[in-house]
């Protein structure tokens, strides 16, 4: 439900990227989203053009990486994979288990222009 | 912050950002610049600075979850009776509209201030850290922050708080931990609550209920209570008055506590950012 302020969050990150590296334009977002992190990824595509207009993402396509549920059981060390109301482990049966990956919502990287017209370089994390 | 110290990075998906992983290139493997930080992050670091203040005046924020109508309010109004003459409490109340349930809270003789959200389904950390400026947490045990009635969004917002309770009334049915597992695996402690209506509603079983959670791998404990005729009341008085007493302790080894989100979610999700608080208004507690 909160997907347009999610949206707005984002391309705000974005636009302090665009700054901080030199950059006229983006070309791409991309993002991670799990099945438990609370948003719709299908709601954030639709909110997407909304805020993205007038920005320099203007053009910038969203591509939204989908992260599968895994968890790690406690009691027999395995991992599986899970679905959002059943995180058991499905190899003993047991509940006692840890999140290792599905609640992610994250920007994970922007692809930039520059001036000339030439991407900038490969910045770390 | 998260872009240079990495912490966003997790076992779970540490394997996305190895040199060559899925997301060093684009596609057309055109450079790209990789960030990993994420998206709630403003929201994130105002919920540090809102705990900051809970923890210098001694205070445990207690947030409270559910849909419209479970019962937020009226277990306010009964655990401010039962408390009345050993703890002191404070409560931040979130609604779309109006002023009621500050009202209704202000009638018990306890401080509270309303936020009127307008049109957001959640509380965000904005919010909650200009409400509780306008409260007086010397001399406070408690605050209680009533969440907007909503199983979905307030799961994501961290507010600075240091529990999380998730009320599920016996009307809703004993699936909704399944079907909201975003919100029940949020839960510090799960309350199946107008218990003294399961007698008129054949088809609620506590233990389906409790199942359910368990399917989330949720160690939260869960108390049937019932605000009206006052059963489990105690049970549930006893949790606060212990956890309570837990997050003193924490505080004198200079520690806090945050609501439960699973280890690897923690790194990630300190909070999250809403952009929508310029839009809402709130009262102050008459003095
Ligand atoms: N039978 C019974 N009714 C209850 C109980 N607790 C609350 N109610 C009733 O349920 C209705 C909603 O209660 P509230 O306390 O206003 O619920 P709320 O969760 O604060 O609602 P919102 O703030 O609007 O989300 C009221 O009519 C209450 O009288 C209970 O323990 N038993
Ligand atoms: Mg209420
Ligand atoms: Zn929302
Ligand atoms: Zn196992
Ligand atoms: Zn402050």
């Amino acid at each position: 439900m909160h997907e347009l302020s999610v949206c707005q969050a984002l391309i705000a990150q974005v636009e302090a990227v665009a700054v901080q590296h030199g950059a006229t334009a983006v070309r791409s977002i991309r993002i991670c989203v799990g099945p438990l992190s609370g948003v719709d990824p299908d709601l954030l595509q639709r909110s997407y053009p909304l805020v993205r207009a007038g920005t320099v993402a203007d053009a910038a396509v969203l591509v939204i990486e989908r992260l599968p549920i895994r968890v790690r059981c406690e009691r027999c060390g395995l991992e599986s994979e899970a679905t959002p109301n059943r995180l058991i482990c499905t190899h003993c049966g047991d509940w006692h288990t840890r999140l290792l990956s599905g609640d992610e919502m994250l920007l994970a990287s922007v692809e930039l222009e520059a001036n000339d017209n030439r991407h900038v370089p490969t910045v770390w994390a | 912050m998260c872009d240079t110290c990495g912490c966003n990075i997790t076992p779970g998906n540490g394997h996305l950002v190895a040199s060559g992983g899925k997301l060093s290139r684009t596609a057309d493997g055109k450079a790209a610049v990789t960030i990993l930080r994420s998206l709630l992050d403003e929201n994130d670091l105002q919920a540090r600075h809102n705990r900051e203040h809970f923890d210098q005046h001694g205070v445990l924020a207690v947030n409270l979850m559910s849909s419209p109508g479970s019962g937020k309010t009226a277990l306010l109004e009964a655990t401010i009776d039962s408390l009345r003459n050993e703890l002191r409490v404070a409560v931040i109340e979130g609604d779309l509209e109006t002023e009621n349930d500050a009202q209704r809270v202000r009638a018990k003789g306890v401080p509270a201030v309303q936020i009127t959200t307008g049109s957001a389904c959640h509380l965000d950390a904005h919010m909650v850290h200009d409400a509780l400026h306008h409260l007086p947490l010397d001399g406070i045990d408690i605050v209680f922050i009533e969440n907007v009635g909503n199983l979905v969004c307030p799961a994501s917002f961290d507010l600075g708080h240091h529990r999380n309770v998730t009320l599920l009334s016996v009307t809703e049915g004993d699936d909704k931990p399944a079907k909201y597992p975003v919100m029940f695996r949020a839960a510090d402690l799960m309350l199946l609550t107008k218990i003294d209506l399961l007698a008129v509603l054949d088809d609620f079983d506590p233990q389906r209920a409790e199942a359910a959670l368990r399917n989330l791998a949720s160690e939260a404990p869960s108390i049937r209570l019932s605000a009206r005729s006052h059963m489990g009341l105690e049970t549930w008085t006893t949790w606060l008055r212990q956890e309570l007493h837990a997050q003193r302790q924490r505080l004198a080894q200079h520690n806090s506590a945050r609501p439960a989100i699973q280890p690897d979610g923690r790194l990630m999700h300190h909070g999250t950012t809403s952009l929508v608080h310029s839009k809402y208004v709130f009262s102050r507690a008459k003095p």
